[in-house]
């Protein structure tokens, strides 16, 4: 088999997970992506391993801990995701602008959001605790 | 070994090897199995409706699995089923629920900046496919002998060269496990002290900073 076909598949679809991470709006749905081009680097691994073909099975080892670690990562991902879900009542990534940096200021900032002032007590509650484990 | 030699030797070793307008059986049946993935990819980024992203997100997975099985990796394959799979999009599927994913179609799902992120995407997709072409058109897999990714070699190679990396993913595994549960039990830890009853954590934040200035105070 030629390498160039899982070479060019596995480009293709880290491309594709690229696409994913930018373009979703919800955050289980970039992780679902942020999972396909785990897999794009997978199928590289696996692919380079079985041309080198060496002794100590490099790539086949490296794309089991790739695995693992994804799952470490989708797991805590997730946790994290939850956390925002229940402090902020959405899991949409373009609301979650707090750390945004502004022109005229945090306060300017948090004002001017489309957000109604129950938001703006959170954003405060946010950054006081923050300032208070810092 | 100069650049010109080198050129020389993958001619010569591209002239051995069937080209491109005459493939195998596998190539035909990984081509296939890659089409399939690649458009169930494409799907999952692209679809409105939440819970069919995660279900075609199984079918390209599955499709992974299966050119992993075709690359002789039968080991990496049943993981991958497995884990991938398995627990995966389970997890997603799960966080899906609990974040209260509409069933239906949901408008919403892409976000302002997806032109962007199409340009960026083809143009990443084109350097790297014209990359990669360019560099290993001439190299060639021999998926000749048999049992090359079974599970006895991979285990051997795994526990022989790889046992120290085994066991600090374990222990990795198992901070990402204590990582996830403290992240879970905060804030429900939080809500019960704060006395405002429900509302979620907004109110538990109202709650943590009364404490704060009760602490400073």
């Amino acid at each position: 088999m030629h390498l160039a076909y899982p070479a060019v598949l596995a480009a293709l679809l880290f491309c594709v997970g690229l696409y994913g991470v930018l373009a979703r709006r919800n955050a289980i749905l970039m992780l679902m992506s942020v999972e396909l081009m785990l897999n794009a680097v997978n199928l590289n691994l696996v692919a380079f391993d079985v041309w080198l073909q060496e002794r100590l099975h490099t790539g086949q080892a490296l794309a089991l801990f790739t695995i693992a670690v994804a799952a470490a990562e989708i797991g805590i991902g997730l946790a994290i995701v939850l956390l925002v879900y229940r402090t902020r009542g959405s899991s949409e990534i373009d609301r979650l602008r707090d750390l945004r940096e502004t022109d005229t200021g945090p306060d300017a900032g948090a004002a001017s959001g489309a957000d109604g002032p129950e938001e703006q007590a959170g954003v405060q509650a946010t950054t006081d605790s923050g300032r208070q484990t810092s | 070994m100069t650049l010109t030699e080198a050129g020389h030797g993958a001619v010569a070793e591209a002239a051995a090897h069937p080209g491109f307008l005459s493939p195998t059986g596998v190539e035909i049946v990984f081509v296939l199995v890659g089409l399939a993935t690649l458009g169930a990819a494409v799907v999952t980024v692209t679809t409105k409706k939440l819970v069919h992203a995660a279900l075609w997100l199984v079918a390209a997975l599955g499709g992974v699995a299966v050119e992993y099985l075709l690359l002789t990796a039968e080991f990496i394959a049943w993981v991958q089923v497995l884990i991938y799979v398995g627990s995966v999009v389970v997890l997603l599927l799960f966080g899906l629920m609990l974040t209260k994913a509409p069933i239906g179609p949901s408008p919403d799902a892409d976000s302002g900046n997806r032109p962007v992120a199409l340009a960026a995407a083809l143009v990443s997709a084109a350097t790297l496919v014209t990359l990669v072409v360019d560099a290993f058109r001439t190299t060639w897999i021999d998926l000749g002998t048999t049992g090359r990714g079974s599970t006895r070699v991979t285990g051997e190679a795994l526990f022989r060269g790889w046992v120290l990396p085994f066991e600090a993913l374990s222990v990795l595994l198992l901070a990402a496990l204590v990582g996830a549960i403290v992240l879970s039990r905060k804030g429900k830890a939080a809500r019960p002290g704060d006395g405002h009853g429900g509302g979620g954590t907004r109110t538990s934040g109202h709650g943590r900073t009364g404490r704060d200035g009760e602490a400073q105070g």
